[in-house]
């Protein structure tokens, strides 16, 4: 039976599941493709870029909803980094939008969310920091991210929350890089909000050229 | 220039400027006859007005007021805070919004660290125009609209201000992280899209903020990203004083539980 998920793809470079609250480093090339598969619905999954020539360059949640006008991701939305230049363009995405405000959850920050009794539990900050500092980055290397198949409005009065996903098994987000990138993700391990239901699934990611 | 080639008269010359005085300078000691009635003129700390398109930088000990003022209602200041003592500590927007349950940045909200701390409350505010949402300018978006945004010239860009800001004290380009901007504000509609409020504002709005830990500040003072107006930025002025730590009883401490838990931490971070 053929496999849905590579429907419409070229030839693949990549294909790996994340297991459920791990991180995933990986190079995509320019021109490459990345597809990412929210397996079983509703779960975040925490995405930052940095320039592959030079990793001081990276995703700018700030400047990327600032030169579209928007704070939602959406098909055809570039993401920018801190430079202002474009390092990959959401190229579909069967969800409506996606957030890029909320950040990552951390065992600090969960701390000042649900209470003490949480900081002990792993968290998006872990998964960021594992794997920066394995590539020579560090904290100073963290910065606001996208939180791709999570659903934060902001509604008239500023009031802002995460809410129960807008996701669905099998739903999927396309990017093409512009740039050679490092993406770097946290499958969201987070169980003390709706963005993973509450029990966080792996998820796919394949790379196509 | 004849009478400047030798060292002596240089100096002469040189020695002549003692006593200008420029709109944007720092004033050293600081002087301010404005400062609130419950305030010594022994406690003040920092007296600077910073230059359209200029920016600035200072140590702000913990429990320190900073009242900025937007002097000719145009200025729009873009800040980063760092823990002076350990600056991978910074602010954090993302949680800064996200833990406070709300976008936009007002008297009584605090702005958070990425290590679950309160880093400075907004204890007053007369603008009530502030942006959590759309960060600094950068080269090339200034590149764009006014021709040219480099530091060197003469529209600078938030973020390179940012820059050589967090430069002057040992840190660099991994270091500069999303800012916010007080004075120029920045609503979100149903939809998603973001409706800037650029003013120009009345003159001498103020903002006061509270010190909750010792801070490394830095402010740059350019243009909004998302101004499409010819180069319109105005001074802002800078002014802080020595003031009490955050007690167990105040307000602000005790307004949300997320904001107790945030300032617990910095206690305990300070029980040493």
């Amino acid at each position: 039976m053929a496999d849905p998920y590579l429907e419409g793809l070229g030839a693949v470079v990549h294909d790996e599941i994340v297991a459920a609250r791990a991180p995933w480093m990986h190079e995509v090339r320019k021109g490459e493709s990345l597809r990412v598969v929210d397996l079983e619905g509703n779960q975040a999954v925490d995405f930052l870029i940095y320039a592959a020539d030079d990793d001081a360059e990276r995703y700018s949640a700030q400047d990327t909803v600032a030169a579209q006008a928007n704070i939602f991701l959406r098909t055809g939305t570039q993401l920018l980094s801190n430079e202002g230049r474009v390092m990959m363009t959401i190229t579909d995405t069967s969800v409506d939008y996606h957030d890029t405000l909320g950040g990552a959850c951390s065992c600090e920050s969960n701390s000042l969310r649900y209470g003490h009794h949480t900081k002990a539990q792993h968290a998006c900050v872990e998964n960021f920091l594992d794997a920066n500092l394995r590539a020579g980055r560090t904290k100073r290397d963290i910065v606001s991210n996208i939180n791709f198949f999570m659903n934060v409005p902001v509604e008239a009065d500023g009031s802002l929350g995460i809410v129960d996903g807008i996701s669905a098994p099998g739903l999927t987000v396309d990017l093409r890089a512009e740039m050679d990138v490092v993406v770097l993700v946290s499958n969201c391990p987070q169980i003390n909000n709706p963005c993973n239901g509450f029990n966080p699934p792996p998820v796919r990611m394949i790379v196509t050229a | 220039m004849n009478q400047l080639k030798n060292p002596m008269a240089a100096r002469d010359h040189a020695r002549a400027m003692e006593g200008s005085v420029a709109e944007a300078m720092p004033i050293v000691p600081p002087v301010a006859d404005d400062l609130p009635a419950n305030v010594s003129t022994d406690d003040l700390i920092w007296e600077e007005t910073i230059a359209p398109g200029g920016y600035a930088t200072r140590r702000l000990p913990r429990g320190s007021r900073l009242r900025l003022i937007d002097l000719r209602g145009d200025a729009c200041a873009s800040i980063q805070l760092f823990n002076a003592e350990m600056p991978m500590e910074r602010l954090n927007v993302a949680d800064t919004v996200k833990v406070q349950w709300n976008a936009y940045l007002e008297t009584g909200r605090l702005l958070l660290s990425d290590m679950g701390r309160a880093m400075m409350s907004i204890v007053s505010d007369a603008a009530g125009t502030h942006d959590a949402i759309c960060g600094a300018s950068n080269a090339a978006s200034n590149a764009r609209h006014y021709g040219d945004g480099s530091n060197s010239g003469p529209y600078p860009n938030a973020r390179d201000r940012l820059l050589l800001g967090a430069g002057k004290h040992g840190l660099g380009r991994r270091d500069v992280h999303p800012c916010v901007n007080l004075f120029k504000g920045a609503r979100i509609e149903e939809d998603g899209a973001i409706t800037p409020q650029l003013g120009p504002f009345e003159e001498g709005r103020a903002v006061v903020l509270r010190a909750e830990m010792d801070l490394i500040f830095v402010v740059a003072n350019c243009p909004h990203v998302l101004d499409p107006r010819p180069w319109s930025i105005t001074p802002l002025r800078a002014t802080a004083w020595r003031g009490d730590v955050t007690g167990e009883n105040d307000a602000i401490r005790n307004a949300t539980p997320e904001g107790r838990r945030a300032f617990l931490n910095v206690e305990d971070y300070y029980r040493r």
